[in-house]
């Protein structure tokens, strides 16, 4: 699976930064059939969980009302330099982890 | 003759227009509404106040498989005040729960954005819980000319 997470290049300590991500996924709703009339079974992407520098900043749950390629995008406040850590699990039991570095400047 | 097949069928026209306002007074009489039953097992049968949640859609989406989406609650997102989680509803959706947020006071902004399925137009629901146990909710009418979710009987 191919995934991206989009973090600004630099942010100051205790800045507002917008945390963007992006996963390759059909998120099968389940709903669809294939050429020969069978059912496609649901697959979405049903946990989503985020950890700045191993502390959890944001967890999703998520159902077949969410778009395919799922894109999600919130707020936090940047600490320290480090990493923010994507983490997610689809129906088949399929994970997928993603990584973007951030340098936090003092002041 | 002719007369009488004429009452006959108006008095058959004035029957088939009465069949929808029979149906709509038997789904009333019925207690069980699945959205509410929905609503009320995400709050827990706590009550939902309309106000400081803010849904942001376009007006008109072209296209039902990918609406942008938008939700900001107001809040200072403190440890003592701060949102929990924000959950998102379609009312018309085959599976009304699209997703379930979960924020804490580091977020320091309580807004989230994605893109959702829509089945048709339809007022998009969202429910955001404080951590003083409380629920509020905002709204978003979206008239989506194509829906997705058209292989669904």
């Amino acid at each position: 699976m191919v995934a991206r997470v989009q973090l600004p290049a630099t942010a100051k300590a205790g800045e507002l930064i917008e945390v963007r991500i992006t996963i390759q996924h059909p998120m099968e709703t389940g709903f669809r059939f294939e050429l020969g009339g069978k059912p496609i079974p649901k697959n979405v992407i049903n946990s989503l969980l985020v950890r700045y520098n191993g502390a959890q900043i944001f967890r999703a749950e998520m159902g077949s009302g969410i778009a395919a390629n799922p894109y999600l995008q919130f707020h936090t406040v940047a600490k320290q330099s480090g990493e923010i850590e994507v983490a997610w699990i689809d129906d088949n039991g399929e994970r997928g982890v993603e990584k973007a570095a951030l340098a936090v400047t003092s002041g | 003759m002719l007369k009488r097949a004429r009452r006959r069928f108006f008095s058959f026209l004035a029957g088939v227009a009465a069949l929808p306002l029979l149906a709509a007074r038997a789904a009333s009489g019925q207690p069980a509404d699945p959205f509410a039953d929905l609503v009320r097992k995400i709050t827990g049968g706590a009550a939902v106040k309309p106000g400081r949640v803010t849904v942001d859609t376009p007006r008109l989406a072209d296209n039902g498989h990918s609406v942008p989406l938008s939700v900001s609650v107001e809040s200072p997102m403190t440890a003592a005040d701060h949102v929990r989680s924000i959950t998102l509803l379609s009312p018309r959706n085959p599976r009304p729960l699209m997703a379930t947020f979960h924020l804490d006071p580091a977020a320091g902004r309580a807004q989230v954005a994605t893109r959702v399925r829509l089945n048709g137009s339809q007022r998009v629901l969202a429910i955001a819980q404080l951590s003083d146990g409380s629920f509020w909710s905002g709204v978003a009418e979206v008239e989506v000319t194509e829906s997705a979710c058209l292989d669904a009987t």
